[in-house]
């Protein structure tokens, strides 16, 4: 049995967990061990983990890093380019965040009155917020991705605006794995928006070479009322890395989320992205670009539940698939009884750009109020011929001509992207990326992208 | 001679149907050639297979342009070697814009010429200078390909392409079709200011209207996939007058 040794290395490490984390992880972390034991990890027999057999994954021999030695250089930090963009950056190595070289970014937020920094110092040095907020967004008792998570989580990085801060420059956390060793991680961010509080979060995930990681994190977001987010996650790993990310946001009144998901590349994906508008006049944009090659497999689940009445959620998802790589995206919509005059858009459009390339969607709509605005569209095609000969007509040779309509593809989510230095990044990295070209950034050698 | 096609049989590649059924036409710099003929008798097919449409297949035949074996070059490098084919039905490209779009086929076509790509400055100086050529508003560079344009937006559009790509030989499908008087008028001109001595063009039209503008040396009418009667410029006028049943009673049908 997979669980098996998962089990076994809690049992001998309860104690050193709780040495080496804060109160408000560890009051959670049994009862997060128990449901992982009662439910086990996710296997393709079940209905939402049909395209992704978690527990295979779960099968390579992973080290764990429960006694938290540094087996990575967390002082150099690995920076991402973003010509044009200045960001408060933060690193987290594996499942630790990068203390010393965060101070001061950490002490210019707290100006305004903002907490920065690494859960496990943050829930020690404020407990009062980490316990009010800490596994109350993402259920540990019912996702078990969650619970086991809970169960391991010893740090990661947290953001807490007050009421009423607006955090100018957007914040930028880098999830670098790092070790000269097969390495899973579990790490645990907490973002949380008071009233009227605004933030943009870019989280890049990035994977060094050599080496098998598999990352398991968890992100749990909460927004007051009338608050402003947006968020950014960016994978561009290694093919050897196994991304597994959960995402809880909870929307109160008239708060508004931009949830961006982007994988260039990583070996294999699997994203659960929650969206709870539990507040009327919550408005929610949810977006994601896959770019898919060689035997990359990527999966996005995604669940948006419209709890009250008046609430918009517009969600788009667009992949492109090449060779043999596997794709697949989930989109539940609930439109609670009570959530009269809802909005709720939904589109996943879909390329395969070769015969072996396989892409699997499943739009699932469940609307139980009765006045409103609801439409979901899901559509698998190939370049389109006759764009692509118009195109040559003009001298534009075939590999240019599709790459210049696979840009074409993605663009309307691209321009979407409200930081305008990261959206001209973005755009640079998904030609090269159809280009199939590599690039390298100056300070860091991380991404092959 | 600029283009000779020989014998040309070429057939739809998904049912097998055999379109054009051993097309002869002979064309020299300089020339305008009109080719009318009934709906469906194949003459946009025949802009396809010239232009290299991989939907179509060519089962027999040849086509000698400017000297090379047409029909063993990719569409891009007919387009290299100075074809041409302005589209009976433009396509729309949505999220390509018309600079990028044209930015990446000229800087393709002086590729193959061995020269460097043009600079940015250039480039529009360059786009600004052919958009007057059709009277197309300058706002359009920043537009996706054809999308949303109206049906003589997208004729206008195609002239531009041409005058931005200078071809040797352009065959203008149904250019005339959907174009008020005036933008007749200024599509046709468009033409007429990049026709030279070194250059032809095939003009395939319905109406004897386009030929006021540009005139033809010679016209051809296409019936069932093959060039049934060749003439001068008084063959449109007669077309246009007696339709095509007198052609089709010459032919024994
Ligand atoms: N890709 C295709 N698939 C199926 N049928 C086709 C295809 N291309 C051409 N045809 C058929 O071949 C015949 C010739 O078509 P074509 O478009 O060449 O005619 P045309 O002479 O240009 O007509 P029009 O004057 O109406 O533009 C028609 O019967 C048409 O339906
Ligand atoms: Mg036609």
């Amino acid at each position: 049995m997979v669980e098996e040794s998962y089990i076994n290395i809690y049992n001998k490490h309860r104690e050193l967990l709780q040495t080496t984390s804060a109160a408000p992880l560890d009051a959670i972390r049994d009862e997060a061990f128990d449901v992982f034991c009662r439910m086990g990890f996710p296997t393709d027999e079940q209905e939402r983990y049909k395209r992704s057999n978690i527990s295979d994954v779960f099968a390579t021999e992973y080290g764990m890093n429960i006694r938290r030695i540094e087996i990575a250089s967390t002082t150099a930090p690995y920076k991402c380019d973003v010509p044009g963009l200045k960001t408060h950056n933060f690193y987290v190595v594996n499942d630790i965040f990068a203390e010393a070289i965060a101070k001061d970014e950490i002490a210019e937020l707290s100006k305004l009155g903002v907490v920065a920094g690494s859960l496990s110092t943050v829930a020690k040095e404020h407990p009062e917020i980490i316990s009010k907020y800490y596994g109350k967004i993402a259920p540990h008792s019912s996702d078990v991705m969650v619970a086991f998570n809970t169960a391991f989580a010893q740090d990661g990085f947290v953001l807490y605006v007050p009421k009423n801060v607006q955090i100018e420059r957007p914040i930028q956390l880098i999830n670098m794995m790092h070790a000269d060793f097969d390495l899973l991680a579990t790490s645990r961010n907490l973002i949380i928006l008071e009233e009227n509080a605004s933030a943009k979060v870019i989280i890049c995930n990035h994977s060094e070479s050599g080496h098998k990681f598999l990352a398991n994190r968890v992100t749990e977001v909460s927004l007051a009322e009338n608050s402003v987010y947006s968020h950014y996650e960016i994978s561009d790993s290694e093919r050897q890395t196994t991304n597994i990310g959960s995402l809880y946001v909870e929307q109160t009144k008239s708060s508004v989320a931009n949830i961006n998901n982007i994988t260039l590349r990583t070996g294999y994906t699997r994203n659960n992205i929650r969206i709870n508008l539990s507040g009327e006049h919550a408005e929610t944009t949810l977006c994601g670009i896959v770019i898919g090659d060689e035997h990359d497999h990527i999966d996005n689940d995604t669940y948006i539940n419209h709890k009250v009445s008046h609430c918009k959620s517009t969600e788009l998802f667009k992949y492109v698939m090449d060779d043999c790589s596997y794709g697949s995206f989930a989109g539940r919509i609930l439109v609670e009884k009570n959530a009269q005059k809802t909005e709720a858009y939904q589109s996943n459009k879909n390329i395969c750009a070769k015969t072996t390339a396989k892409m699997y969607t499943k739009p699932q709509l469940e609307i139980y109020a009765d006045d409103v605005k609801c439409s979901h569209g899901a559509t698998v095609g190939q370049i389109e011929d006759e764009a692509l000969f118009y195109l040559r007509t003009r001298g534009i040779s075939e590999k240019e001509a599709r790459m210049l309509l696979l840009l074409a593809f993605t663009n309307d989510i691209v321009e979407k992207i409200d930081i305008e230095a990261l959206r001209n990044r973005i755009k640079v990295l998904i030609e090269k990326r159809f280009r199939r070209e590599t690039h390298k950034c100056t300070t860091c050698n991380s991404c092959h992208n | 001679m600029l283009l000779e096609i020989k014998n040309l049989h070429a057939i739809i590649k998904s049912n097998g149907k055999e379109i054009l059924k051993g097309i002869d036409l002979s064309i020299n710099a300089g020339e305008v050639h009109a080719i009318m003929g009934p709906n469906g008798s194949g003459k946009s097919t025949l802009s396809s297979v010239l232009a290299g449409n991989p939907s179509y297949e060519v089962t027999e035949g040849e086509v000698i342009f400017n000297g090379k074996n047409l029909l063993e070059l990719s569409p891009e490098d007919r387009s290299h070697e100075g074809l041409f084919l302005s589209f009976q039905y433009p396509v729309e490209i949505p999220g390509v814009s018309m600079s990028n779009f044209m930015r990446a086929a000229i800087n393709e076509h002086r590729k193959y010429k061995g020269l460097e790509p043009l600079s940015a400055s250039d480039f529009l100086k360059l786009m600004r200078e052919k958009q007057e050529y059709v009277e197309l508003n300058n706002k359009l560079a920043g537009r996706s390909v054809n999308e949303g344009f109206s049906g003589g937006e997208k004729k206008r559009n195609e002239i531009f392409q041409m005058a931005m790509l200078e071809p040797k030989l352009s065959i203008l499908d149904e250019t005339d079709s959907g174009l008020d008087i005036d933008a007749l008028r200024i599509v046709a001109g468009g033409v007429n200011k990049l026709k030279s001595s070194e250059n032809a063009s095939i003009v395939i039209t319905h109406y004897q209207r386009l030929l006021d503008y540009i005139v033809p040396d010679f016209v051809h009418v296409l019936y069932k996939g093959k060039i049934v009667k060749s003439a001068g410029k008084e063959l449109a006028l007669e077309l246009e007058e007696k339709g095509y049943d007198w052609i089709k009673k010459e032919l024994g049908e």
